[in-house]
């Protein structure tokens, strides 16, 4: 396959940046998007010009550091992660689109690679369960039935890509925190602090930057972890009964 | 004797070391741990574990990841499970058979007293992951589910369907977060350590590189910690993640840490074949899949031969056509043998030319007859997500097609020495998780890399560094000690030489050519004449290295280019070593195959008269040979036999 | 009260706002629809006008008048601010836009759909209620004829300037002729038309998107929500202007003048 790239190039968070074309050539449709990155990035090297800086490390779809909006959707045409996609999903002459995600509260690094530390903040705002080393009781003393588990499981599996942040129109971090929230929420193990989470966080979240929910569910139909829109209701709920019934004046 | 190295093993029972040991050791009293600085570097299960109770107890932290976040450390992608003694199931597990079944999978190995603490906290990691809310598989009465993993008797593991890594891994990491929140860590991502500073015979800190800015950085502290993974990367194709790397075991092994059994990898069974040159990393299939799936070749090297040319699919042979390998072999354990056994099998059939898809490097991983005895619906509820994966990577089905499968680097037992307390040969710097060597011997059992990691950091440093704290007492060193000025200039020195090569080979291309290197002579099956080979391309590449790679850019920015030649240099010197102990270990052992050393039916032959010991290696400066340093095994509680699954 | 502010001053409190106010407008949107049918009742008008008078004289309604205004005013500032504070939240956008699938087109064009209804909304208030209120509207009074045994009719007498009503009857300002008369322009139906097409696309995902805000969702109820904001999405506005089409085409009011 032969290939046009339209690539995001930016050298620094200070600097402007710009799309610059490549072509690529010779791609297998094995390859995964990331390879074929790869490629590029050997062949700059050789011409002696800036490879291209992207974010990833594991490359089975799990770390949820890979990054990169491509043709217009986070981790391109379908449902999955960046280094999840496949050069067999686009067709020989195509004009490919990288962009880095694109949130005020997710600054641009260089190129392709952008700071979500904003996601660890609002983690550190109370996405927790406040139990020290050692002070655990046996683990089968708390039953929690196995809906609620599973449940909390499918909460659980967010990556913190940020694909939802990245899809959303007003960059709304809603989905990423409703995850945590709900996952907590769910369980008996978060009860203790569930007022003061809910509260923290969305402060926190807010703070950083990222806007407000629009329902429009963009979020939910990019993100490779299929995390739902019940989340983000839920974090409604946690948020405002919070609000209402805490005893936080 | 000066060359036998003492890991300061308690007296006592087996049963008892641990107890009475924690009862010996010196404690901090609780005014005083805020005057102690403890750096932790790796975020991973080790890393984030140690760091969170070791705050919380009152020391300040400072933990360092090259990663944007500590959550994405590697840990994340462990799919399997953790094994614990928790014998929920009634099914006769118990602390003694977790260990037995631990030494004996390490193909004895591993030191006793580790093994048996390790199962013996394997209980308490399970509570504490639950009360940090981790969201582990359960049964309808609410009660946790277990399985049987990696051909174990009991249902021991603990799992969160094949997300376990990273649901314990957020545990640990929410536990960071609080204590980051608390201000009791000081949290520093993309950074990456690139040295170990040591100051009177004592590490007292580690000099770093700021991955945004270039920045050359010390921290200074009372005690240092690598939790920084395995160094599986050195095969440029594994499992691991692309940025594992084995650079800051590597450098505090120049700076006196002894690096011990470095050919002990791992090699997993269950993963995706390489499909072209352009490769850049391996996936897993977990390793729950050869439940169901049986594994076979074509009976003849003219039908492998039809289907590598895709002149004949693997459904038009029939089944006396098909070659149930591991299942004729091995008739008792079958498709489940230990990770190292049916690799090897693998590669036999491969090699005997029996090997299928186009590169001939594949064996038939077929889930028609489970399909057929349980149905689609429950094949897809047990590993739907992964048959998933799997065809979003090939691009097949394997609901109709046999899965095809290929042993890949996947986890090394090897690692930094360290003692019964995790302490490193050098004072106050010790490592925990995959990049020390403790526990696994010669062969990791499945789902025991989770609890080693965890058991480490949550429940063994916490006691360990408090006695060494005590020892030297809460007097700092600042980062104006000359030491680190030394060490500042010497990395600084060895970035510039990189920076200055200005050659025409990429990073990746030398990468890949150690990688083949390491993969033909120091992989499933290594021979002393294929070894001594090794050696000398190598030490070919290493000149290379130096003489033609080609870093753009400068190193005063965000360079991943550079980020990756340093850890390539690393590598080389790590392949170099693990080739020496390879062809020094005279025996096979675990995931160590020495075709000298087999049995006449093909077995691994392990020679414990002459090799029952740690082979711990001391760095003597550069282009000098290591000196072998040994740790004597003494196995008082489990009689040495003969690993066998047939 | 700290606690109120940061809730209101918080994205989410600010989608509560819009959810609140939202759901109060959808209310008075049936009361106005319930009232809009009186206009196809064969009596020249008698209920709709009485309707109209009791709706801009009673004092309970007068104060809920104040009440829906300010809903309206809550409602499109409180949009007005989190519109903009969004728009801040991608400095720059994407050079090959959002491709995302399965976004309707009204969830994401709530600003444009809500602005074009307040556009409406005042050319409405024009027509109508500054008519009512300050306009000069003619009177009228109506006077039942019986016909026959059984059926009566309404007979309309429209007040000339200066006349004098007999005593025992109501007089009126002829509301549902100033509507008959608006109904008359095929340019104004459609105009209207427009109007509700535009909030029918709004209330679509408005209303369920209250409930979600709101915090409810349930695996059972969620898709009857989902369902009822389309029947309220279409059924609405296809209330409001089949009214009109139906006045223009059958003259409904005026039938047995």
């Amino acid at each position: 396959m032969k290939l046009t790239l339209k690539i995001w190039r930016q050298k620094s968070t200070d600097t402007e940046g710009r799309l610059v074309d490549y072509v690529v050539d010779k791609i297998s449709e094995d390859m995964s998007f990331l390879e074929m990155l790869d490629v590029l990035n050997e062949d700059l090297i050789k011409k002696g010009e800036d490879p291209v800086t992207f974010d990833h490390d594991c490359r089975e779809g799990i770390c949820g550091t890979c990054s990169l909006y491509i043709n217009g959707r986070p981790h391109g045409p379908t449902r999955i992660t960046t280094c999840q996609l496949h050069m067999r999903t686009f067709k020989d002459g195509e004009t490919i689109t990288i962009e880095p995600w694109r949130a005020k509260a997710f600054p641009v690094v260089k190129d392709l690679m952008v700071n979500r530390s904003s996601f660890d903040r609002i983690i550190q705002a109370g996405g927790y369960v406040s139990v020290n080393t050692g002070s655990a009781r046996d683990a089968n003393e708390t039953p929690i039935g196995k809906e609620i588990a599973d449940e909390a499981f499918n909460s659980a599996t967010c990556i913190a890509c940020g694909a939802c942040v990245a899809a959303c129109k007003n960059a709304s971090a809603m989905l990423f925190v409703g995850a945590k929230i709900s996952q907590l929420a769910m369980l008996p193990q978060g009860q203790p602090e569930r007022k003061r989470r809910a509260e923290a966080m969305v402060a926190q979240m807010d703070a950083e930057g990222f806007g407000a929910c629009s329902n429009t569910m963009a979020c939910v139909a990019e993100c490779p972890k299929s995390i739902s829109m019940a989340n983000i209701v839920s974090l409604n709920r946690e948020y405002i009964g919070a609000k209402l019934t805490s005893n936080q004046v | 004797m000066e060359n036998v190295l003492d890991a300061k093993i308690p007296e006592g029972p087996l049963a008892e070391k641990w107890s009475k040991h924690k009862f010996g050791l010196k404690l901090v009293n609780p005014a005083n741990k805020r005057k102690y600085d403890v750096i932790v570097v790796g975020s991973g299960l080790a890393g984030a574990s140690a760091a969170a109770s070791l705050a919380e107890l009152g020391y300040n932290v400072k933990c360092f990841t090259f990663h944007d976040s500590p959550r994405r450390a590697h840990s994340i992608a462990a799919q399997g499970g953790i094994n614990a003694a928790k014998n929920y199931q009634n099914d006769g597990d118990s602390v003694y058979r977790l260990f037995y079944d631990t030494i004996k999978g390490g193909d004895f190995r591993a030191r006793e007293a580790n093994v048996y603490r390790l199962a013996e906290v394997s209980v308490n990691i399970i509570d504490q992951c639950v009360a940090q809310g981790v969201p582990f598989a359960r049964e309808y009465g609410g009660l946790l589910a277990n399985r049987s993993f990696g051909g174990a008797q009991v249902s021991r593991t603990f799992y969160a369907r094949g997300q376990t890594g990273q649901q314990l891994l957020l545990g640990a990491y929410s536990a960071l977060s609080r204590q980051i929140a608390a201000g009791k860590v000081k949290m520093y991502t993309r950074t990456e350590m690139l040295d170990t500073v040591l100051v009177d015979g004592q590490a007292r800190g580690i000099v770093t590189r700021n991955l945004v800015t270039g920045a050359i950085e010390s921290h200074a502290a009372h005690a240092v910690l690598l939790c920084t993974g395995g160094y599986g990367n050195v095969f440029f194709l594994s499992t691991n993640a692309m940025n594992c790397n084995v650079t800051a075991a590597w450098r505090a092994h120049k700076r006196g840490a002894y690096f011990a059994n470095p050919c002990f990898t791992q090699i997993h069974p269950t993963c995706i074949p390489v499909s072209g040159h352009y490769q850049s990393k391996l996936t897993l299939m977990s390793e729950s899949l050869r439940n169901d799936g049986r594994i076979w070749v074509p009976k003849t090297k003219e039908d492998a031969e039809l289907i590598r040319q895709g002149k004949k699919s693997p459904l038009d042979l029939k089944e006396d056509e098909r070659d149930y390998f591991l299942e004729r072999k091995y008739p008792s354990f079958g498709n489940l043998v230990p990770r190292d056994v049916g690799s090897r099998n693998a590669k036999y059939m491969c090699d005997e030319g029996r090997g299928v898809g186009s590169t001939g490097l594949a064996v038939y991983m077929d889930f028609s007859d489970a399909i057929k005895r349980d149905g689609e619906s429950v094949i897809s509820a047990k590993y739907g997500n992964l048959f998933e994966m799997y065809e979003t990577i090939t691009g097949e089905n394997p609901y109709k097609v046999p899965m095809r499968i290929f042993p890949a680097v996947h986890y090394t037992m090897g690692g930094l020495w360290v003692d019964y307390n995790l302490m490193t040969t050098v004072p106050g710097l010790y490592a925990l998780g995959e990049a020390n060597f403790s526990d696994h011997g010669a062969n990791r059992l499945g789902a025991s890399a989770l609890m080693q990691g965890l058991a480490d950091g949550y429940f063994v440093i916490p006691y360990t560094l408090g006695d060494y704290l005590a020892t030297i007492g809460p007097a700092k060193v600042t980062t104006d000690h000359p030491a680190f000025k030394q060490v500042e200039q010497e990395v600084s020195e060895h970035i510039s030489k990189i920076m200055a090569i200005n050659g025409t080979k990429t990073v990746d291309e030398i990468h890949r050519q150690l990688g083949l290197i390491m993969w033909d002579y120091c992989g499933m099956s290594r021979t002393a004449e294929g070894l001594e080979k090794a050696r000398m391309e190598i030490q070919k590449l290493k000149n290379l290295f130096w003489t033609d790679l080609k870093v753009l850019g400068t190193h005063t920015e965000m360079n991943q280019t550079l980020e990756k030649a340093m850890r390539l240099w690393d590598f080389l010197e790590l392949g170099a070593l693990m080739v020496e102990d390879a062809l020094t270990r005279n025996e096979s052992c675990g995931g160590h195959f020495r075709e000298e050393y087999q049995t006449p039916d093909g077995e691994a032959e392990r020679n414990d008269d002459d090799f029952a010991f740690v082979s711990a290696w001391k760095w003597e400066g550069p282009d000098k040979t290591q000196t072998l340093v040994k740790e004597n095994l003494q196995f008082e509680n489990v009689k040495l036999s003969k690993r066998s699954y047939k | 009260m700290n606690w109120v502010n940061s809730l209101l001053g918080s994205n989410i409190g600010r989608k509560l706002v819009m959810a609140l106010t939202g759901l109060f407008l959808i209310s008075f949107l049936f009361v106005h629809l319930s009232g809009n049918f009186l206009l196809l009742s064969n009596d020249a008008g008698a209920k709709f006008n009485a309707y109209s008078r009791f709706m801009s004289t009673a004092g309970i309604i007068r104060v809920l008048e104040i009440v829906l205004v300010a809903g309206f005013l809550i409602h499109i500032y409180t949009a007005v601010v989190l519109t903009r504070k969004n728009a801040s939240r991608r400095p720059g956008g994407y050079a090959a836009g959002n491709k995302t699938p399965g976004v309707s087109w009204f969830s994401k064009n709530m600003g444009l759909t809500g602005s074009l209804i307040l556009v409406f909304l005042i050319l409405h208030l024009r027509t109508f209620y500054f008519e009512y209120h300050y306009g000069t509207i003619r009177q009228v009074y109506y006077q039942e004829q019986s016909q026959g045994e059984m059926a009566t009719k309404v007979k309309l007498t429209v007040l000339e300037e200066g006349q004098i009503p007999p005593s025992g009857v109501d007089v009126y300002k002829d509301m549902a002729y100033i509507a008959h008369e608006a109904f008359q322009s095929p340019l104004y139906i459609i105009a209207y038309t427009i109007a509700f097409i535009l909030l029918g696309a709004h209330l679509i995902h408005g209303f369920q998107s209250a409930f979600q805000t709101l915090g409810f969702e349930h695996k059972k109820y969620s898709p009857l929500i989902s369902a009822l904001s389309w029947i309220i999405g279409v059924g609405v506005p296809l209330g409001f202007t089949i009214i009109p089409v139906l006045m223009k085409l059958l003259n409904p009011l005026y039938a047995n003048q």
